[in-house]
C-alpha cells in the first residue's frame, strides 16, 4: 500500500507539471479561442531562461546562488511573457476567428524558436538585429514616399526581403570573427541543478517519504493555479478578459480596450508557459524538444476538463498523472499479485511510460464518446457551443 | 487554346513517365517519385480539408498503416532476411519465434495488395465515425486526431516484438520479383507506377468532389450547422470522405515506403502530419492542382535547403507556414486563378486593371 500512495504521490506530481503547462495554454486557448502550438516552446525557452540565470548565479556560489530557482521564475515569466506579447501584435492579431490558421501559423513559429534555441549565437542574434532594422527602416522610408500608390502592399514586402537579405549578409559578416559565431546552448540537452533545499526529503508522513522536488512542484502548480483564479475573477483586468471573452463588440462598446486585453490574456498564458518550463527543468535535463513531449497531452487536459474551465483542467491534469503513474510503472501488479491472468497480460502490456500514454490516449478517445464537451462543458446558447 | 488546355495534363503526364526518366539521375528520379507519392496524401488532405473543413493532424497514421503493410509483405517474401524460422530477422533478437497472428495475411501478394488501402480505409472509417457522430469538429477534430496520431506513434514505437519499434521496417534490402527493392531499376518501375497512380488519386478526388456529394462536402466546409438543418445529416458525409481520404493516405504510403526504404514510427511524428498540411496550404486548398503543386514544391524545396544549409530548413519551413498563413491564404495555384498575379502587374501599371465599376474605383482613389 505504501508503494501505492507513493506511486499516486508521483502521479500528483506529474498531473502537476501538466497542470502549470495546461494553464496557460486554457487561458489561451479557453479564452482567446487560439489554438497556440508554439506553448510548449514557450516551456521550452523558459527552461533555457532557467538556464541562463543558473549559469550568472553559479560564479557567485553560497547563499545567493541557493536563491537563483525563485528569481529563474520570475524571469522566466517575464520573459516568455513579452515574447508572447510579441507574438501576438505582430502575428495572432491577424488571425482572430481562425482558430485553424492559428495552429498552423504557431506550428511555424515553434519550428523557428526549436531552430533558433539550437543554432542561436551572439553573430546571429546581430545578424536578426541588423535585419530587423533595416527592415523598419526600410519600410518607413517607403511609407513617407510610396504609402498611397498601388504598389506599395508588394514594394513593402519587397523591403522586407530584401532586409533578410541584409540579415543573412549580416550573420555570415559577423560569423566570420570566432567567439561570436559560437553557439549560446547547440542543440544538446543542457541540466540545470536543483538547489539544495530543494533536493533530498522534506520529511515523512508516516512511512511515506515526500521528496522535496515533487512537493515543491505540486505547491507550485497549486499557487500558480489560485493566483490565475484570483486574476480572472477578482481583478480589473481579469474582468475585462471574461468580458471580452463573452462578447467582443460588446466590450468593445463600452470602452474595454480589446485588443490591451488580447495582448495581456496571451502574455500571461505564454508567461505560465515559462514558468512551468522553469519547474520542469527540476526533473531533468532539457533540450530544444522539450515542448513536442507536452503540447499533445496538455491540449488532452483541457479537452478533457471542459474548453475554459479550470476546475475541470486542474481534475483532468491530476487523472491523467495519476493514471499514467499508476498503470505506466507497472505498481498494480505488485499490489495485486493475484489477478487472474487475462487481467495480468492487458496491465503488463500497458506497463511501460509509452504504452501507458497510449492507455491515457485511448481513455480520452473513449471518455469524449459520453461527454463530448469534456467534464464540465460550456454551457451557451449558441448553436456551436 | 481549349484544345492547348485539354492537353496540357497529358503533356506533363508524358514528360513525368518518359522524359523525366530518362534527363534525371537515379538519385534525383527517386527523389520526385517521393515527391509524387506525398502528393497523392496532399490530395487526401485537400479531400477533407480544402473541401470538407476537416483539419486532420493525424493522416500520418493512415500514410504509415499502408508502408508497414507493404514492407511487412516484401520482409517476408524475402529469403536472404528471414531468420532461423523462416520469418524476418528482426523478431529473433526479441525473442518472438512466431509469426504474431496479424501479420500471417501479409504472405500473400494479393491480399498485401487490398491491405494497403483498406486497412487504413477501416481506420479512417472507425475513427471517423467516432468522432464525427459526437459532433466533434473543428480545432477539437483536429487535437483528438493528433491524439489518435500520438497513439498509433507510441503503440508502433513502443511494440518492439511486434514492428520492430523505432528501427522501423526496411523494404531496401528486400527482394520482389527475384529483384533488390533499392535497386535503380525497381526504383524506375516504383516511380512510374507512382506517376500513373497520381492522376488516378486525382480523377477520384474530382469524382468524390463534384456534383451532388462534392456540394455536400462543401456545404459541411462553409456552414454545418445550416447543413443540417436542411435536414442532412453530416456524419455519413463526413465518414466516407475521412474513409477514402484514408485510403488515398495508404496508398501514398506505400509508395513512399518502397521509395524511401524504409518505414519507420517516424512517419507519426506530429511534424510529420502538419508538414503533410502546409503542402496544401502552400499549393492552394480547395483546387485540386493546388495539393500536387504544393507538395512538389515543397519537398523539393526542402531537398534544396537540406542539402546546401541543413540547418536552415526548420526556419523556411516555419517562415512557409506562417507567410502561407497570413499573406497567401488561397496558396499558389489559388493566388493565380484568383487574379493575383494580374493585381499584381496592374499595382505596377504593367497590365490593365480588372474593374467591374469603373467609377467607383476611381473615385476611390484619394485625390492629391
Amino acid at each position: 500500500m505504501e508503494l501505492f500512495f507513493s506511486q499516486i504521490l508521483d502521479g500528483l506530481s506529474i498531473g502537476s507539471v501538466l497542470l502549470l503547462a495546461a494553464t496557460g495554454l486554457a487561458i489561451v486557448f479557453g479564452l482567446m479561442g487560439v489554438i497556440n502550438l508554439a506553448h510548449g516552446e514557450f516551456m521550452m525557452l523558459g527552461a533555457y531562461v532557467t538556464y541562463v540565470v543558473q549559469s550568472v548565479f553559479k560564479p557567485m556560489g553560497g547563499v545567493i546562488f541557493q536563491l537563483y530557482f525563485p528569481v529563474s521564475l520570475v524571469l522566466a515569466f517575464i520573459v516568455t511573457g513579452l515574447i508572447g506579447v510579441l507574438l501576438e501584435r505582430t502575428l495572432i492579431r491577424q488571425l482572430y476567428g481562425r482558430p485553424l490558421e492559428t495552429l498552423l501559423a504557431t506550428w511555424g513559429v515553434s519550428l523557428i524558436l526549436i531552430q533558433l534555441i539550437r543554432s542561436v549565437s551572439t553573430a546571429m542574434m546581430l545578424g536578426i538585429i541588423v535585419g530587423v532594422a533595416a527592415g523598419l527602416l526600410v519600410s518607413k522610408l517607403l511609407r513617407a514616399k510610396f504609402s498611397l500608390k498601388p504598389f506599395f502592399t508588394y514594394l513593402n514586402g519587397l523591403g522586407w526581403a530584401l532586409s533578410i537579405v541584409i540579415g543573412l549578409i549580416a550573420v555570415n559578416v559577423f560569423d566570420q570573427v570566432r567567439p561570436l559565431a559560437k553557439p549560446w546552448f547547440g542543440p544538446r540537452n543542457i541540466d540545470v541543478t536543483a538547489p539544495k533545499w530543494l533536493q533530498g526529503s522534506w520529511g515523512m508522513i508516516g512511512t511515506i517519504e515526500l521528496p522535496g522536488l515533487r512537493i515543491f512542484i505540486i505547491l507550485l502548480s497549486a499557487l500558480l493555479l489560485l493566483a490565475t483564479y484570483w486574476f480572472l475573477n477578482k481583478s480589473v483586468w481579469g474582468l475585462r478578459i471574461r468580458a471580452v471573452t463573452q462578447n467582443r463588440q460588446m466590450s468593445n462598446c463600452l470602452g474595454i480596450p480589446t485588443d490591451r486585453v488580447d495582448s495581456i490574456t496571451f502574455g500571461i498564458g505564454s508567461g505560465l508557459a515559462g514558468v512551468a518550463g522553469c519547474a520542469i527543468t527540476l526533473l531533468g535535463s532539457v533540450g530544444p524538444n522539450l515542448g513536442a513531449a507536452y503540447i499533445v497531452s496538455c491540449f488532452m487536459v483541457i479537452v478533457l476538463g471542459g474548453v475554459g474551465n479550470l476546475l475541470g483542467t486542474v481534475i483532468a491534469a491530476m487523472l491523467l498523472g495519476i493514471i499514467q503513474s499508476v498503470i505506466g510503472s507497472g505498481t498494480l501488479l505488485t499490489i495485486f499479485p493475484d489477478m487472474p491472468a487475462a487481467a495480468r497480460g492487458v496491465t503488463e502490456f500497458f506497463a511501460t511510460t509509452s504504452m501507458s500514454l497510449v492507455l491515457v490516449f485511448i481513455f480520452i478517445i473513449v471518455f469524449l464518446q459520453f461527454r463530448p464537451n469534456g467534464m464540465f462543458p460550456q454551457k451557451g446558447r449558441s448553436v456551436d457551443a | 487554346m481549349k484544345l492547348f488546355q485539354r492537353l496540357v495534363p497529358w503533356i506533363l503526364l508524358a514528360v513525368a513517365l518518359f522524359i523525366l526518366p530518362a534527363a534525371l539521375d537515379d538519385f534525383r528520379l527517386n527523389l520526385f517519385g517521393r515527391y509524387f507519392a506525398l502528393a497523392i496524401t496532399a490530395l487526401a488532405i485537400d479531400l477533407i480539408w480544402g473541401y470538407t473543413g476537416l483539419l486532420s493532424l493525424g493522416q500520418g497514421i493512415f500514410f504509415s498503416l499502408g508502408g508497414y503493410a507493404v514492407a511487412m509483405y516484401l520482409m517476408l517474401n524475402t529469403k536472404s532476411l528471414a531468420g532461423g524460422n523462416g520469418i524476418p530477422k528482426f523478431f529473433e533478437n526479441y525473442g518472438v519465434a512466431e509469426l504474431p497472428f496479424f501479420w500471417k495475411p501479409f504472405w500473400s501478394p494479393v491480399f498485401t495488395l487490398i491491405a494497403i488501402w483498406v486497412i487504413p480505409a477501416v481506420v479512417a472509417g472507425l475513427v471517423g465515425w467516432l468522432i464525427f457522430r459526437n459532433r466533434i469538429k473543428g480545432v477539437y477534430f483536429s487535437i483528438i486526431t493528433q491524439a489518435a496520431l500520438m497513439v498509433f506513434f507510441h503503440f508502433f514505437n513502443g511494440q518492439q516484438k511486434l514492428f520492430d519499434g523505432t528501427n522501423g521496417l526496411k523494404t531496401s534490402t528486400s527482394e520482389l520479383f527475384g529483384q533488390l527493392v533499392g535497386s535503380p531499376d525497381m526504383q524506375v518501375v516504383f516511380y512510374r507506377l507512382t506517376v500513373i497512380l497520381l492522376p488516378l488519386a486525382f480523377l477520384v478526388c474530382r469524382y468524390f468532389t463534384t456534383g451532388r456529394f462534392g456540394d455536400a462536402l462543401i456545404a459541411i466546409r462553409d456552414d454545418e450547422s445550416r447543413f443540417r438543418f436542411a435536414g442532412f445529416n453530416p456524419v455519413p458525409f463526413k465518414t466516407i470522405v475521412f474513409l477514402v481520404a484514408g485510403a488515398l493516405c495508404g496508398i501514398s504510403g506505400a509508395l513512399y515506403t518502397v521509395q524511401s526504404g524504409i518505414v519507420s514510427p517516424q512517419y507519426m511524428s506530429i511534424s510529420f502530419s502538419i508538414e503533410m498540411v502546409i503542402w496544401v496550404a502552400v499549393g492552394g486548398r480547395g483546387t485540386l492542382v493546388g495539393p500536387i503543386i504544393g507538395a512538389t514544391v515543397v519537398n523539393y524545396l526542402r531537398s534544396l535547403v537540406s542539402e546546401a544549409l541543413p540547418e536552415a530548413w526548420l526556419f523556411v519551413q516555419g517562415a512557409l507556414f506562417i507567410f502561407v498563413v497570413v499573406l497567401m491564404p488561397d496558396g499558389i495555384y489559388g493566388w493565380v486563378t484568383n487574379g493575383g498575379l494580374r493585381s499584381l502587374l496592374a499595382a505596377f501599371g504593367i497590365a490593365k486593371k480588372a474593374t467591374t465599376y469603373p467609377r467607383l474605383d476611381e473615385e476611390a482613389l484619394p485625390v492629391d
